[in-house]
């Protein structure tokens, strides 16, 4: 898993020393693991060193393992370079206790919406951002939906259901009108 | 008699009806449907409108994106809590009388989304007259649909607004 034959794994590993946590090949895709204070200054690398030009951020998503693995969140940055025709994976570890990000928004307009989306649905906060406030989700919602222990049948209503009868007996009401009809 | 000296003379040229039935009868001919599309069922809807299956045969394609212009509203598709407050603020802006049919699983039940943000119907809201089950129906499916609506609206059945109301009052 950790094979190292890539150039562009290598020269990371060169530059970035000890702030590499992990780097290798999982099924054809490269992937570095890094640190999270040395994160923005790896995309910075890999966008502007000329060797690397990964010119476009493709998505900036989270993981929440959990119970599975400690610290307990994972933000992926999804890159690609037009000029070299490659993609490549970058992992940062983030704690449950300090959800917090440096922001990738000077580096790409692009990661507004992709971390206003990671903080609606995981509650990490990115450090930097323009306008961290939710973006799917509506104001009144309380919590992050996507974390693994937000209570999978909790509902957050927005409008009045007291004058409607459960839907159940309310099929069953109408069942009975249309019937009343046939005769 | 005059009245009927007069309905002597003009014959068969005239027929004598109830107001309200005459009313219905107009109604249920030129309904005027506005689609509140969220989703897949939306583009049926599009093929109900359109050319092949032409609802306009019925009088019901004046398809009106104003809630004060529209007398039948066709949810066609998945309405999440975000998006509920709009459809109940359309639901209470069109005039009276008005019609709803809840077209599709997802405006039925929810459909397969059974998660944090999608509503489990939108019977939970607001008075659903005609369910359209299909994921997404068949145009000839909805057709069906609008054909049960004009069935209520000549036959003068109750809406589920009507029921609602009167149970509220029980």
């Amino acid at each position: 898993m950790t094979e190292t034959k890539s150039p562009v794994l290598e020269a990371i590993r060169e530059k970035f020393g000890e702030d590499v946590i992990e780097a290798g090949i999982f099924r054809g895709d490269e992937f570095v693991v890094v640190k999270r204070e040395r994160v923005i200054d790896l995309l910075r690398f890999l966008k502007e060193d000329p060797g690397m030009s990964f010119e476009f951020l493709m998505d900036v998503t989270a993981v929440d393992w959990l119970g599975r693995k400690t610290p307990r969140f994972e933000v992926v940055y999804h890159l690609y370079s037009f000029s070299k025709n490659r993609r490549l994976r970058v992992k940062t570890p983030v704690p449950e206790e300090d959800p917090r990000v440096e922001s990738a928004t000077p580096l790409w307009k692009g990661a507004n919406w992709f971390e206003r989306e990671v903080y609606d649905m995981f509650g990490i906060t990115f450090d930097g951002h323009p306008d961290l406030r939710r973006i799917l989700l509506y104001d009144s919602f309380v919590g992050h939906p996507l974390r693994k222990d937000y209570p999978h049948d909790k509902r957050q209503p927005t409008v009045p259901t007291d004058e409607f009868p459960d839907p159940e007996k309310n099929v069953r009401v109408y069942i009975d009108e249309w019937k009343k009809r046939g005769e | 008699m005059a009245v009927d000296d007069a309905l002597n003379q003009l014959g068969n040229q005239v027929f004598l009806t109830r107001f309200d039935r005459i009313l219905a009868w107009a109604r249920k001919y030129s309904l005027w449907p506005l689609p509140f599309g969220t989703a897949c069922c939306a583009i049926e809807f599009m093929a109900v409108v359109g050319t092949h299956y032409d609802i306009s045969r019925y009088g019901w394609e004046v398809v009106r994106f104003s809630p004060r212009q529209a007398d039948l509203l066709i949810v066609a598709g998945t309405v999440n809590y975000k998006i509920a407050p709009a459809l109940k603020k359309v639901y209470e802006q069109m005039l009276e009388p008005k019609w709803v049919i809840a077209m599709g699983a997802c405006a039925t039940s929810g459909g397969f989304y059974n998660n944090y943000s999608v509503v489990q119907g939108i019977d939970r809201f607001i008075p659903v007259d005609v369910y359209v089950p299909g994921c997404p129906p068949k145009p000839e499916a909805l057709i069906d649909g609008i054909m049960m609506i004009k069935e209520m609206i000549e036959t003068g059945a109750k809406r589920k607004r009507d029921i609602l109301e009167e149970m509220k009052k029980r």
